[in-house]
């Protein structure tokens, strides 16, 4: 369970197999990876080591990734 | 780390100075058998890395192959200040004209090696340093430009050594200088260096001392001496509370959140950055606590790993709480550590801002290291206060009082 980071990715981006592919690749600690099937995981476990980079939010179609902080108030990342 | 007797002579063997014949034995059959290679008197060393083996017994004088397998038998049953010997170096006993002491020495306030040479060999060179200072040469010499010859005869000349006494001398002081830096050594010592009847010198005794981090680029070296990886040759083994800050630096690449050393107090330290440790750990005592260990930590390191270690440091027994302190970080986040510590307190079951005596980071990502820091209700400081402030405040909080007012300003 994480305690600082959740992360929600839209139904169209994880159903992706391409977007997905592309999620699992940039983020630097592994937060993302594809099924079996290429639809999205998101590895909850791993939550937590999200360092902020917005690489999955550039990633994917503007505001069809968010990085929710837990720690202020659910506030969702926004572009630097 | 620290090299035995018979491995040190033998780097000394292999920066081609000639040393005393003999050889490594661990048990009494070998012993005879290195006695009779030497075909002469032999001295049969115990081979431990402590001091004190001649008051314990662990040095023995045979004339005979029969008398050193009888008395290498008794120093490898021989412990000494707690350490069993790994075996026994047999080394011929040279008839010597005169003993001279030759060393390197890493010279840490000027960051540089520096050669000593005396012509008072075979006692402790502090004691001769101290009481006969004029029979002590000394000087320091570059780790970048290649080392010269002539600085050797100038510490070698120091002590009023001239003719083919310094002649001879200078090539095996120059050799121990250039082992000294091929092999990374904070320590090549030959003591001590004899010179015998026929005006030639051999090492018969040598105490060699590696940089520790030096040992992955001395695999060859080490492999040559079989040397293990799992041998630390640290001045005591680690506890198993200091390998389990092994395990926790290695679980990943990512910055480093180690080199954990034990302590018996009740203030669990994660501290690091810049030499912060050393300062932390010191501001700690300055004001009284009781450190509970020493550790560092920096370069970024992932949140499990920050984790870990503050896991470990707060499972230690007797530890009340932790003090999360470091200097200015600029490569380290604020708010990954932050993370992982309060994660490490919340798996545990304590309640962070109980358990969290002072946040003291500063630096980058800062911001959201304070927020989360608000979030759970733990006292922090910005780089306003100082380490020694911050330590004075985690002191006060264990403690319960007001602390002890610190040594020194």
């Amino acid at each position: 369970m994480a305690l600082f980071i959740d992360v929600e990715v839209d139904q169209a981006v994880a159903s992706d197999a391409s977007l997905a592919a592309k999620l699992a690749e940039v983020c630097p600690v592994d937060i993302f990876a594809q099924k079996a099937d290429g639809t999205l995981q998101i590895n909850d476990d791993r939550l937590d080591e999200c360092v902020l980079c917005q690489l999955c939010m550039n990633a994917a179609p503007q505001g069809s990734v968010r990085v929710i902080k837990l720690y202020d108030g659910n506030a969702v990342l926004g572009p630097v | 780390m620290r090299f035995f007797e018979y491995e040190a002579k033998e780097i000394v063997r292999k920066g081609g100075i000639p040393t005393s014949k003999g050889g490594f034995a661990t048990t009494s059959e070998e012993a005879r058998a290195r006695a009779e290679e030497v075909a002469g008197a032999v001295v049969v060393k115990s081979q431990v890395l402590t001091g004190g083996r001649m008051k314990a017994g662990g040095v023995q004088f045979a004339d005979t192959p029969q008398a050193a397998a009888t008395h290498s038998e008794a120093i490898l049953a021989l412990a000494i200040n707690g350490h069993d010997p790994r075996g026994v170096l047999v080394d011929e006993r040279v008839a010597v004209k005169q003993e001279y002491y030759a060393g390197v020495v890493w010279d840490g306030i000027r960051k540089q090696p520096v050669m000593l040479f005396s012509d008072m060999g075979g006692i402790d060179i502090e004691e001769v340093a101290e009481k006969h200072p004029d029979h002590v040469g000394r000087g320091h010499f570059s780790t970048i430009h290649p080392f010269s010859e002539f600085q050797a005869k100038q510490v070698i000349a120091a002590v009023g050594l001239s003719g083919s006494e310094l002649n001879r001398l200078v090539p095996i002081v120059t050799r121990l200088a250039k082992l000294f830096l091929r092999f990374d050594m904070t320590l090549a010592e030959i003591n001590p260096l004899a010179q015998l009847e026929d005006g030639s010198f051999v090492a018969v005794d040598a105490h060699m001392e590696m940089e520790n981090e030096a040992r992955p680029r001395q695999q060859a070296l080490l492999s040559e001496l079989g040397v293990g990886d799992e041998e630390t040759r640290q001045a005591r083994e680690p506890t198993e509370f200091e390998l389990a800050g092994e395990a926790v630096d290695a679980q990943d690449h990512r910055g480093v959140a180690g080199n954990v050393t034990e302590f018996d107090g009740n203030l669990g330290l994660v501290i690091g950055a810049g030499g912060g440790s050393l300062t932390l750990f010191d501001a700690v005592r300055a004001h009284g606590g009781r450190p509970a260990n020493y550790c560092e930590i920096g370069g970024n390191p992932s949140v499990a790993k920050a984790c870990g270690l503050a896991k470990l440091v707060l499972s230690k027994p007797g530890v009340d709480k932790i003090a999360v302190m470091m200097s200015i970080v600029s490569n380290t986040r604020v708010d990954i550590v932050a993370r992982g510590v309060i994660k490490a307190c919340i798996e545990l079951g304590h309640d962070p801002a109980e358990k969290i005596a002072i946040f003291r980071i500063p630096g980058a990502w800062e911001e959201e290291g304070f927020k989360i820091l608000e979030r759970y209700g733990i006292e922090y400081a910005d780089r306003s206060v100082s380490l020694h402030e911050a330590a004075r405040r985690a002191v006060e909080k264990i403690q319960g009082a007001a602390a002890t007012p610190p040594a020194s300003a």
